[in-house]
């Protein structure tokens, strides 16, 4: 299916895989938020997850063992900032930060030997005679298991956090720490628990990012994803199914505007590159306008320190 | 720790505070500073920038201390960072990415006793020299590999910015697989990033769903060549050898070999004799040099590179060599006229037979 010069099956195939990472990292993100706790440490994270993931897999030879690695090595980092920010109380905003450089540095120490090393390639899961259907084929069953894995991710968290008891604790923790904590839940529990979540999920991201996109290690390589994921978040006024929309939108102009150029459009480049922040940033704040709920989206008690003794 | 040692140490230290701070008595090394714009683990550009910092190190000894900063953004950081390196006592500061060009300059005009290189930039002063290198040579003998190993006749390019470095490039090499296939087509996409693997491989696949079957990049990271191996089709090693993938689908590769005038100029600094001026080397001067042509190239198109290389080398043959027009169809060159440095260096147009549109 040829529109324009450009080839929409394979446009939609590529967005899928080139939104997986920020999709992942923005779901973690999601929960640990929910939960009442902004950990700007995503990029740090992220490539933690990347330099984790690949590590383990050209260890092992294993892409499975490898996203384990870096699901792992997220959630470690997110460990050292809830320990930090739940237990040390101290501020998130700068603890986050803190995490990223430390994360961006550390990873280039650890991935120093991996450098032009190639992992074991992640297979496509086989489908059989349905990835020969005509476009929905090539559309619905040509990806490898983790994109499957982050759309089922998408889809268990918004259910866990809409009508599982649990996930009704964890949104009452972000909304009120003080009133979850008189009818007796374990604040801080909770919110280690959705940051350690938040955190294999990043993990998991980068690990997408350094095993099946680009596959190969570069320090530095998650370049900004983990940023665009916490925009992401914000612009979707934290939920599961619009964060979906918004980094499927975001992925996919980025790769439509690339295809574009490569088509060779007549459209001024510098309008193509930055068409993926405009066109997710107001296509989310519209839908979000359109609700006339954006204004109390944000949990409560998003980013404040909670200690039972006030 | 016992009596004895107790004070030797502290001796030791004592007589270490006494030479460094009379410097009449002991040479002080001289500082050099370089600030990269990507990690130096991008196996491209500001690696073998980090390259020639080490020859350095290892020419003098212990007559300079080096020192870098990595990953520095161009922009406002860019200043901070170099005026950082000023403080810290750096005589002499490379600053290696084109948009660092105008901290350079202000920087520059608040230190007048340091002094600046600036690499592919066009501003200079008392104190900052510029330097470059001829990549449109490299290009030229990568294209004409391209144009011969193409089969579906079109080559995709990946853009960092639409600048004369960049566009010269483009050109170099469209002009010289247009040469040994006249039916060839050039898709260009702008990655508007130095390094970004992720963008880098996206680029690089929308190239392929194109049907791009070889690849030329001008950005510095690897990722266009894991995508180009998957996909099976041919790439050529940027900046650096990127030896790893080779013999494909790396086929060959444009290498930046900064080490000599790294080390001249800081031996320059070292007998005072440095003054600011603007150094444009290519293949003859050993500044770009062409990486191994694998066995996945015909013996005779790797002849045929070989051949143009060093009649490029020797100034035989300039790649930029009329009759060629713009991509509007106007004249530029004249049959047998050659470009001047000084329209390469302000390139700002395709020549004829590109269909993209260059980014303004």
């Amino acid at each position: 299916m040829i529109l324009g010069g450009i080839d929409i099956v394979v446009l939609i195939a590529t967005l899928m895989a080139a939104s997986t990472p920020v999709l992942l990292a923005a779901t973690g993100e999601l929960v640990a938020e929910k939960a009442g706790v902004l950990n700007l440490g995503v990029e740090g994270m992220m490539i933690m997850g990347a330099v984790g993931g690949f590590a383990a897999a050209v260890a092992t030879g294993s892409p499975v063992l490898g996203f384990l690695g870096g699901a792992l090595a997220g959630a470690a980092m997110a460990l050292i900032f809830a320990f930090l920010t739940q237990v040390l109380l101290s501020n998130q905003v700068a603890t986050g930060l803190a995490l990223t450089l430390f994360g961006l540095g550390l990873s280039a120490l650890i991935g120093k030997g991996f450098e032009g090393v190639r992992p074991p390639p992640t297979p496509k899961l086989p489908f059989g005679p349905l990835a020969e259907i005509p476009v929905a084929g090539r559309i619905l069953f040509s990806h490898d298991w983790m994109v499957y894995a982050s759309l089922a991710l998408v889809a268990a968290t918004w259910w866990f956090l809409r009508h599982s008891r649990a996930g009704l604790i964890l949104r009452a923790v972000g909304e009120n720490h003080d009133a979850a904590h008189a009818l007796g839940y374990r604040v801080v529990a909770v919110r280690v628990t959705a940051l350690a979540f938040g955190g294999a999920l990043a993990g998991l991201g980068g690990a997408y990012l350094s095993l099946v996109r680009v596959p190969q290690w570069t320090e530095g390589m998650t370049a900004g994803a983990g940023w665009i994921a916490l925009a992401i978040v914000v612009f979707a006024s934290w939920r599961p199914e619009r964060v979906l929309l918004g980094a499927y939108l975001f992925g996919g102009i980025t790769a439509i505007q690339l295809q574009m150029q490569a088509a060779g459009y007549k459209i001024p480049v510098h309008l193509l590159t930055m068409a993926p922040y405009v066109v997710t940033i107001v296509a989310l704040v519209l839908i979000t306008a359109l609700h006339r709920r954006g204004a109390q989206a944000a949990p409560a008690a998003l980013g404040r320190s909670f200690h039972a003794s006030t | 720790m016992n009596r004895r040692s107790f004070l030797t140490t502290t001796a030791a230290t004592a007589l270490l505070a006494a030479a460094t701070t009379l410097p009449a008595f002991a040479q002080d090394p001289l500082k050099v500073g370089f600030i990269y714009v990507g990690p130096v683990g991008d196996m491209g550009w500001s690696y073998q920038h980090d390259l020639g910092r080490k020859a350095v190190e290892a020419a003098y000894g212990d007559r300079v201390v080096t020192s870098y900063v990595e990953s520095v953004p161009e922009g406002p950081d860019a200043e901070r960072v170099l005026t950082q390196m000023a403080l810290e006592g750096n005589k002499l500061i490379f600053a290696t990415s084109f948009g660092f060009m105008d901290a350079v300059m202000n920087v520059a005009a608040k230190f007048p006793d340091v002094k600046f290189e600036h690499a592919t930039g066009y501003k200079r002063a008392d104190n900052v020299a510029t330097y470059d290198a001829r990549f449109y040579e490299g290009r030229a003998v990568l294209g004409t590999i391209a144009g011969h190993m193409t089969k579906s006749n079109k080559i995709g390019y990946i853009g960092s910015f639409p600048i004369p470095e960049v566009v010269q490039g483009i050109n170099s090499s469209f002009i010289h697989a247009r040469k040994v296939n006249p039916d060839v087509e050039m898709k260009v996409v702008w990655a508007y990033t130095w390094f970004d693997p992720a963008k880098e491989a996206d680029a690089a696949a929308a190239l392929i769903a194109e049907g791009v079957d070889v690849i030329l990049q001008h950005t510095d990271s690897t990722a266009p060549q894991a995508k180009a191996q998957e996909a099976g089709i041919y790439s050529f090693g940027q900046a650096s050898d990127m030896g790893s993938f080779a013999p494909a689908p790396r086929i060959s590769s444009i290498i930046d070999n900064w080490d000599p005038y790294y080390v001249k100029r800081v031996g320059m600094m070292l007998d005072g004799t440095w003054e600011s001026s603007a150094t444009w080397g290519g293949i003859g001067d050993g500044e770009v040099v062409i990486g191994e042509i694998t066995e996945a190239v015909p013996a005779e198109v790797k002849a045929e590179a070989e051949a143009l290389r060093d009649k490029i080398a020797s100034g035989e043959y300039h790649p930029f060599t009329g009759p060629l027009n713009k991509q509007d169809g106007s004249a530029w060159l004249a049959e047998g006229q050659v470009a001047t440095d000084e329209e390469l260096s302000g390139l700002n147009f395709y020549v004829e037979g590109i269909t993209a549109e260059l980014p303004k």
